[in-house]
């Protein structure tokens, strides 16, 4: 065969995957991708009086995500409230992703033991809440914690508390919350890598008389670090840009990011101060992807 | 216990493993438990017990504002799972089977993108865009629900497709093609047949998906659009009924069906194989 036609048979598959793809592209383009680019272009400009934007250039929103200007006397000081919900935003997600996988590591380990049968149907009961409707999860938890909830009139019933126990619109709850529905994302991944562990090596290590604590720290650990990694960047992205939960859970006072940008486009009526705090989340999310891609490549070259 | 002893079967068991799983499986489920169950009580409080009923389940269908929602987010639903499949069969075509080029690439990004954004960030981004749109047309219908949905279920419609495509055998079409079959009638009667369990497991993960989504149909609709989800969002304000855990339960009930079906299919497809 010639080479021409080579090339030729070669250019019209490359136009025929373009053109089968096409349609999706499209359709992501206009209602997912394409949207982020106004987002961008809205962080520079001046806030309208009433919502929305006016027409022309401002750096505003970008000083006003970390600073905030005076009224009276115009000087500029950090903007403490800012401050406090990133830090906020930033622990909460950083605690729900080493707890659920101080719970997630033990419930995969046990889950890839199993026997064939019994695996599939522990990882069916898995899945179902991971697909079960977010909303609906965390209503159930509310249901459960308000101080009308399950466990205080239970605890009322019972007579060991007198007055409910104000757990929900607290910082706990929403990190509760938000291991109680982030946790499958954790448990999956780590479970798709212990299951391809060779149980084998546990028995080496034990014959070179290491100890359980040993062995999972310089057995079990470094091999199954690519299922840590996925899991724990599954559930800190979401956790990071999570808006359903701390809104039912932590109430207005318990803000994350999610939903400090939300007010701004609400009752805040600045839309360019959450359009830079939409970047800003976006590029915080990036940096994350970035160091999972980055750790995820140099695994696979040294295995 | 004596580890020494039984050593040899438990090399892979570590101590407390057990408890925290079973503890783990047991929390999953206990909210979710509790939630279905008070939507049969016979009393208003979805916390204090006062029997058994199934008042809530018509109650809340005679509530005008939660059968409107419902029919809405069905409809939006199957239009998005419709769309986002058809072009997520498209564009699994395009990109499996074939030598790895960057233009690949770029599709997968894009396509994988909805996971990666988060939700909040495309929600505030499409109010901007269709707010425009909804100026210069004045077009306020379902239409920009759709095709948000459509744009964030097409990775989840896509991967089921992708791996089945990859792990199809080429043979069989190659066939088609040695016995003069055109490239369509090759995909129609060969390629689409032995497809179609996955495109029916990615519909439903795409139905499932724009079923439950919460955000963006917060910020894309226009008002008296209320999905069920966004209704739900609205009660939390005001004092909770158990209408909401009867739509609730219906939800989860809708979602384990799906899932069993989907599960089903995808079993389907790995047994002839092996």
């Amino acid at each position: 065969m010639s080479s021409a036609a080579e090339i030729a048979a070669e250019r019209k598959e490359r136009r025929r995957s373009w053109l089968l793809s096409a349609p999706a592209l499209f359709v992501l383009l206009f209602a997912a991708s394409g949207p982020l680019l106004i987002i961008l272009v809205y962080s520079f400009l001046p806030p309208g009086k009433y919502g929305n934007v006016e027409w022309g250039f401002s750096l505003d929103a970008w000083v006003g995500i970390l600073y905030s200007r005076d009224i009276f006397d115009g000087t500029y000081k950090l903007a403490d409230a800012h401050l406090t919900i990133f830090w906020r935003s930033l622990k909460l997600s950083l605690y729900t992703t080493l707890f659920t996988f101080l719970v997630g590591f033990p419930t995969a380990w046990f889950i890839a033991t199993r026997s064939a049968q019994m695996r599939a149907v522990l990882l069916f009961l898995i899945t179902i809440p991971f697909w079960t409707n977010l909303l609906v999860r965390t209503f159930a938890i509310n249901q459960l914690i308000r101080n009308e909830g399950v466990v205080n009139t239970f605890l009322i019933w019972t007579g060991v508390i007198d007055t409910p126990i104000q757990i929900v619109y607290t910082d706990f709850a929403v990190f509760l919350g938000m291991t109680y529905v982030y946790l499958p994302l954790m448990v999956l991944p780590l479970y798709a890598t212990i299951d391809r562990f060779d149980m084998r090596l546990l028995e080496a290590g034990c014959d070179l008389y290491a100890s359980r604590w040993q062995v999972l720290r310089h057995v079990i650990v470094p091999v199954v670090k690519p299922g840590i990694i996925a899991g724990s960047i599954l559930v800190f992205i979401p956790s990071l840009g999570a808006y359903v939960t701390p809104r039912i859970l932590g109430g207005g006072r318990n803000m994350m990011i999610g939903n400090f940008i939300d007010l701004q486009f609400g009752a805040g009526r600045n839309w360019p101060l959450g359009a830079a705090l939409s970047v800003t989340l976006l590029l915080a999310v990036a940096v994350a992807l970035f160091v999972y891609v980055r750790y995820a490549t140099r695994d696979d070259n040294r295995v | 216990m004596t580890i020494v002893s039984d050593r040899a079967f438990s090399v892979s068991r570590l101590p407390g493993f057990a408890t925290i799983a079973v503890t783990v499986l047991v929390m999953l489920y206990l909210p979710i438990v509790l939630l279905v169950l008070f939507a049969f009580n016979a009393g208003p409080s979805p916390a204090i017990w006062e029997g058994f009923s199934l008042h809530w389940f018509p109650r809340a269908w005679a509530n005008e504002q939660v059968k409107e929602a419902t029919i809405r987010s069905l409809v939006i639903a199957t239009s998005a799972a419709i769309i986002s499949t058809s072009v997520a069969v498209l564009a699994a075509l395009g990109t499996t089977r074939r030598r790895k080029s960057p233009g690949q690439t770029f599709v997968y990004l894009m396509i994988n993108q909805p996971l990666m954004v988060p939700e909040i960030v495309t929600a505030v981004a499409l109010l901007i865009l269709f707010g425009f749109i909804k100026v210069a047309t004045g077009y306020q219908g379902l239409g920009y629900l759709i095709l948000a949905h459509s744009a964030f279920c097409i990775p989840f419609a896509y991967l089921p497709i992708r791996a089945r495509l990859e792990g199809m055998d080429i043979t069989l079409e190659i066939a088609a093609a040695d016995l003069y079959a055109t490239p369509w009638q090759a995909f129609r009667h060969v390629t689409l047949p032995m497809l179609m369990p996955a495109v029916a497991a990615g519909f439903m993960l795409a139905f499932i998906t724009s079923l439950d989504d919460v955000i963006i149909s917060l910020f894309v609709k226009s008002a008296g659009q209320d999905t069920l989800p966004t209704y739900m969002l609205g009660q939390i304000r005001r004092n909770m009924t158990v209408e909401v855990n009867a739509i609730s339960t219906l939800l989860i009930g809708l979602t384990v069906i799906l899932l069993t079906a989907f599960f089903l299919l995808t079993r389907e497809r790995n047994r002839p194989q092996k």
